[in-house]
């Protein structure tokens, strides 16, 4: 079986769990500067530059890697957010990106797997993934960062192909099941990562499965772009991917309207991973665990969703909670749509056939 | 549009933006106008274009260069973006150069056989890979498709090589090609006959494909004639649509309604395209002769002078009402309304029958849009200033027929609670439920308890409405709540404004009251809320959804962990150690200073504006918002608005700018500060600590932490605006709401403004601490000055009853003519008072929760009683 196959056998007989938030568990290491730099002789101040530690200090992606399958997911992110050349190249790391994706992947994989096998010497079939986490970088392709000049951009179309393309071979080699375009603010650059992947198919001749989670910055429910949910499914969908959904942007209250909009247009599963509530005047997470469970197993009641999980904020406890929660509870069925055109500019278009 | 028979599926694709098309739009492409390019897609948006159709193909342009350079700029207008592209043309590298730089789906035009098989297999894969739709030109290696014949072999082969790579089948768009007709060549008289049978017989044989076509070739021969080629177009379109055309390359602003075209014209045209009467007729003539003879009656008929007159002008009373409320166009909309009125009286209707009616509908579109997010809140304040003068035309004609007025969905009470006197939310709310058609009955503000109950039983309220901005009318909603259970009232009771939350509403009012509480969080909501609250089936599933939610928000407050508070000793050893060596030196000039009329010109220039737009419930900072994606066409034309107030407001001297400034000897005791002011003795100022376990080594601030224990200074200052009422009473008389917000809105900058200026005069001349300063508007607002201002009231300070303290010492009222409601706000409404501390290290920072022991500290300290003090700390207390 192919792992899209593997994948949504299990989807069908459970809601599947992915895991939560990477930078506020690093933060709880209280890591030092030279903890992030390592030996690797870079000039530029690496603290922050969370996707380094895979080469730095490895334990500390891996020790949160197993709370997070200890708590409950069935997939791992890989801490590759930043891990592209655009982002790199703010730390002067930018030669190192093909490095930190393999090991952050390999990492990820060995324990998966060291999780699938403890199952399996129990006699329990219980897969568990890698996805490959790729973030929007801080480009825009849909927009101007100078207000006097719409037309201008900072990047171009097959630059941006490239610099997703690098990230997604090096997960790819490192033994990622999914490549996983997370955070899309900006619809064209998603667009620009599926071709990186359509691209790296072509080359390596096999399918490399595309998860899509979008982000919106607005209650109304659009991304930085602009897009609708409806729109952003119209403009992606031929991706064909694996699960599409929608990340960080609020916590889960505010994204309900939105995940059952996509719940009902999309025929592929849903995966949602909200942020733990919404920050407080400090800027922390405070949302309890529980809160957030409660608020995510509402959507698994209705039906709505096939993999759950944390962004910001979030913790292995509060993945726990939500394991709990849906555990046992039927996944969303999908729904068969009328084969009619969907078109879209920032808000979706449909020809009736 | 227009041309298409009712229930059509038919698709309007905008052709303007096509340079071989568009002789206006090439040369406006060609001299690189690309605004001028961008409002041409506008236009075609605007005149119902559901997808937009842009072709750089001219042999004098770098294609590849427009059609990228276009396509970003049309990324950058929301109103246009919003609908999907379709990027045209002959060459593959100007299509995929087209399909990086669109972000939704968009629809390739065009991909054929021409160059055989592979390369159009090799095109397929890569509309798949970007995610684009096609047209697929009915063209092979022989040749273009001209018969029906060749048209359907060419698309079902097509079709079946398509589908064969896994091409979505829903996603391929056949364009068999239409050809000119009536060119006197016997071979082209089928040609739009052809291309109909065709479409219908590809239709059955390839399952979920659309169907295309550039009208414009067919009416080639009549080039010059634009009523033939309007009429020739609608004909066509009215037979080729039920045979399955779905959509068409034509200019949406340019079809005839089918049954409108002159019914001669008609029949000749039908007897051109559909080919009604081959061969020679009993008149001698062949079909294209007929017509081409009658063409020759319509030439020079349809000038562009006349469409271009405001075409709108030309519709029926009812559409132009609706475009006026849409448009917020108040020129026209008396004569209009009147009209209306004479319509329905001559057939003896009443003239309540124009509100319920072409006035309500076009009201209801207005609701409409708004509630999707296809409209802002200007725009809507705008359409109610256009029903409110329609109204007041009808209101004379209503009261001379004795009858009882429209029965409006529902009677709403609308209220700034005592003590409080703002009300820019308060109205935009009554507004916008009033152009959703209820009753809104306005008491203004500062209005009691007694009041708003009295006006909700004379009336027969439906619903109560609560609306405050300061922290102490939050106490003061509890207080109506209580009374309206004490009256044993059961309508439900709205609460808005800025202070307001859901968790204060959840926490405090809703279980003050046993009929429903709702807060309403923006007056976009409040139409949607009130609707359910009044709706037969979803009241009672609303209510009690909006009850389970509050009783979770106070089921969470109760188990939530909240922040550990340090008793108030511990608070205090933690405080800021200031750097007194650093402390300002003594004021320049030191005592009271008086300004009676700060130039206004002044001010206006250094007006925060992103707060004025938030007003208006539009989101974003000032100047991007202008250039924003969703609300920057909304945005500009308030902004316009506010420009030219703004003008008249200085050029006109409407408003007066009043404040006062001083600065006394202070020095610290404890959390207070002590002041010896000339004529008043020493006045006791007490603050308020943090008192929430911080981490890291953040110390717990408390603004008596700026003072030094000996020979320091504070300073204090009140500024209003005055002279607004006789202004807004004339805009209430004349119905427009719209500026009557713009000026109070305005007013409140100039307010803010105002302070800035005076506190930027104060560091540099007055007390001249930093006489060099030099910051641009935008560090201004951003505060990167040496300083603070904070004001009784808000999160450094949330004591509100220290202004009276304040204003004594600054003798305020005397000298600015501010005075105080018993809730402590400033009348004027526009109006901001505040303390100044000037030692470098002072900062804002929020007081938050406080303990019991602060409290019951604060109190003595105060020389209050203990229910006085929570009374005024209510919001800092658990």
């Amino acid at each position: 079986m192919s792992v899209r196959e593997t994948f949504l056998a299990e989807a069908a007989k459970r809601i599947l769990i992915t895991d939560g938030a990477f930078g506020t568990e690093i933060q709880n290491w209280k890591l030092s500067e030279a903890d992030y730099a390592g030996d690797l002789g870079l000039t530029h101040d690496q603290k922050g530059n969370n996707d380094i530690l895979a080469l730095t200090k490895p334990e500390v992606p891996e020790a949160i890697h197993r709370a997070y399958f200890e708590a409950g997911a069935d997939i791992a992110e890989t801490n590759t957010f930043s891990a592209n050349r655009i982002s790199q190249a703010d730390y002067g790391a930018e030669h190192l990106v093909r490095e930190i994706n393999v090991e952050s992947a390999r990492l990820a994989r060995r324990l998966a797997d060291e999780f699938q096998a403890k199952d399996a010497d129990k006699g329990i079939w219980r897969p568990r993934f890698v996805a490959g986490a790729i973030g929007p970088t801080n480009k825009t392709l849909s927009l101007s960062p100078d207000v006097n000049d719409p037309g201008y951009r900072e990047i171009d179309w097959d630059t941006l192909v490239d610099v997703y393309k690098e990230q997604a071979a090096a997960l790819v080699e490192g033994g990622a099941d999914f490549i996983l375009i997370e955070t899309v603010f900006d619809t064209l650059n998603a667009k620009a990562g599926v071709m990186a992947v359509r691209q790296l198919e072509h080359e390596l001749g096999r399918e490399v499965p595309i998860m899509l989670s979008m982000t919106l910055t607005d209650l109304s429910g659009r991304n930085l772009s602009g897009h609708t949910v409806e729109a952003f499914w119209h403009a992606v969908r031929h991706a064909k991917p694996v699960t599409i959904g929608l990340n960080c942007s609020f916590g889960a209250t505010q994204l309900r309207p939105h995940v059952k909009t996509l719940s009902e247009i999309a025929d592929t599963l849903i995966m949602i991973y909200p942020n733990a509530g919404l920050p407080n005047e400090l800027g922390a997470y405070d949302e309890m665990p529980e809160t957030t469970a409660g608020f995510v197993g509402e959507w698994a009641v209705a039906g709505q969703v096939n993999v759950l999980g944390g962004c910001c904020g979030s913790t292995p406890t509060h993945i726990k909670a939500i394991a709990e929660k849906v555990g046992g509870m039927a996944p969303r069925a999908l729904p068969r749509l009328e084969p009619v055109t969907r078109l879209a500019g920032l808000e979706p278009f449909i020809m009736e056939a | 549009m227009t041309a298409t028979p009712s229930g059509s599926r038919f698709v309007n694709i905008g052709e303007r933006t096509n340079v071989t098309g568009s002789a206006r739009f090439k040369k406006l492409v060609m001299a690189g106008d690309y605004p001028a390019a961008i409002e041409v897609a506008r236009q075609q948006v605007e005149n119902g274009a559901q997808v937009i159709d842009v072709n750089m193909d001219e042999g004098l342009l770098d294609a590849v260069e427009a059609m990228t350079t276009y396509l970003k700029l049309l990324a950058a207008e929301p109103d246009i973006a919003r609908v999907p592209v379709m990027v045209d043309s002959s060459k593959w590298e100007v299509i995929e150069a087209g399909l990086k730089c669109v972000s939704g789906k968009p629809i390739v035009n065009s991909i054929s056989m021409k160059e055989g098989v592979d390369q159009f297999l090799d095109h397929a894969r890569k509309c798949m890979d970007y995610g684009a739709a096609v047209v697929v030109m009915a063209f092979d290696e022989k040749g273009q498709a001209d018969t029906k014949e060749r048209k359907i072999e060419i698309c079902t082969r097509a079709y079946g090589l398509l589908t064969g790579i896994g091409f979505p089948p829903e996603d391929i768009i056949f364009d068999p090609n239409v050809f000119a007709v009536a060119t006197g060549i016997e071979e082209h008289d089928r040609y739009g006959l052809d291309f109909i049978e065709a479409v219908a017989e590809i239709r059955a044989r390839c399952p979920h494909v659309h169907f295309s076509g550039g009208l414009s070739n067919l009416s080639f021969s009549f080039r010059g004639n634009e009523t033939v080629r309007r009429a020739m177009h609608s004909v066509f379109l009215y037979h080729a649509i039920p045979a399955g055309l779905d959509m068409a390359i034509v200019n949406a602003g340019q079809l005839d309604v089918y049954d409108q075209i002159d019914p001669a014209l008609r029949e000749a045209c039908e007897d051109v395209i559909m080919m009604r009467r081959p061969g020679i007729g009993e008149d001698g003539k062949t079909a294209t002769e007929r017509l081409i003879e009658l063409a020759e009656s319509y030439k020079g008929k349809d000038t562009v002078a006349e469409k271009a007159a405001e075409e709108w002008r030309g519709w029926d009373v009812v559409k132009r009402l609706e475009h006026a409320l849409v448009k917020g166009i108040d020129a026209y909309v008396v004569d209009d309304t009147e009209e209306a009125r004479a319509e329905i009286a001559a057939r003896g209707g009443r003239p309540i029958e124009v509100i319920e009616g072409p006035l309500m509908g076009g009201m209801n579109v207005v609701g409409d849009l708004f509630g999707s997010g296809k409209m802002f809140l200007p725009q809507v304040v705008k359409s109610a200033r256009v029903m409110k003068k329609a109204v007041a035309h009808l209101i004379p004609f209503i009261e001379a027929e004795k009858q009882p007025g429209a029965k409006a969905k529902g009677r709403i009470i609308m209220a700034t609670v005592k003590g409080d006197v703002h009300d820019i939310g308060k109205n935009i709310v009554g507004v916008v439920l009033q152009c959703n058609g209820y009753e809104v009955i306005d008491l203004g503000v500062m209005v009691p308890w007694t009041k708003i109950l009295e006006a909700a039983n004379e009336n027969e309220a439906d619903i109560i409405g609560l609306s405050g901005l300061i922290t102490p009318s939050l106490d003061e909603m509890v207080t109506v709540a209580e009374e309206m259970q004490r009256a044993e009232m059961n309508i439900p009771l709205l609460i808005g404004g800025a202070t307001t939350s859901k968790v204060h509403t959840a926490l405090r009012i809703d279980p003050a009251y046993k009929g429903p509480v709702v807060h309403v969080l923006d007056a976009s909501r409040a139409v949607g809320v009130a609707s359910q609250l009044l709706s037969d089936t979803q009241a009672v599933p609303f209510v009690s959804s909006v009850a389970d939610e509050y009783e979770k928000v106070r089921i969470a407050r109760e188990g939530k962990g909240q922040s550990e508070l340090l008793p108030i000793a511990e608070a205090r050893a933690n405080g800021f150690k200031a750097d007194f060596a650093q402390k300002p030196a003594a004021p320049a000039e030191p005592g009271l200073h008086v300004f009676d009329g700060w130039d206004l010109a002044d001010l206006a220039a250094t007006f925060d504006w992103t707060p004025f737009f938030r007003a208006w419930e539009l989101a974003g900072t000032y100047p991007a918002i202008l250039e924003d994606e969703i609300v920057g066409e909304s945005a500009t034309s308030l902004f316009a608005d506010a420009q030219a107030m703004l003008a008249k407001i200085i050029d006109e001297k409407w408003l007066t700018a009043r404040g006062v400034c001083a600065f006394w000897p202070a020095r610290r005791d404890g959390d207070d500060v002590l002041l010896d002011a000339d004529d008043l003795g020493a006045t006791r100022l007490p603050m308020l600590r943090q008192q929430v376990k911080k981490s890291r080594g953040r110390e717990n601030f408390c603004l008596a932490d700026f003072i030094d224990d000996k020979d320091d200074w504070l300073g204090g200052f009140a500024v209003a605006i005055h002279g607004i009422e006789p202004h807004l009473e004339r805009f209430q008389s004349a119905h427009d709401d719209y500026s009557d917000i713009l000026l109070k809105a305005l007013a409140d900058r100039f307010a803010e403004a105002f302070a800035e200026r005076l506190h930027s005069h104060v560091r540099t001349k007055l007390w001249g601490y930093a006489p060099d300063e030099q910051f641009t508007n935008e560090a201004l607002i951003r505060e990167e000055y040496r300083g603070i201002r904070p004001a009784p009231g808000y999160p450094a300070c949330p004591d509100h009853s220290l202004k009276p303290i304040l204003f004594d010492l600054l003798r305020a009222s005397d000298n600015a003519g501010i005075v105080l409601t018993e809730s402590q706000a400033m009348l004027p409404t526009a109006a901001v008072s505040g303390f100044y501390f000037a030692h470098p290290e002072s900062s804002y920072f929020g007081v938050a929760r406080i303990g019991r022991d602060q409290l019951e500290d604060y109190a003595v300290r105060r020389g209050v009683d203990l229910a006085t003090a929570e009374r005024w700390l209510r919001p800092n207390l658990d």
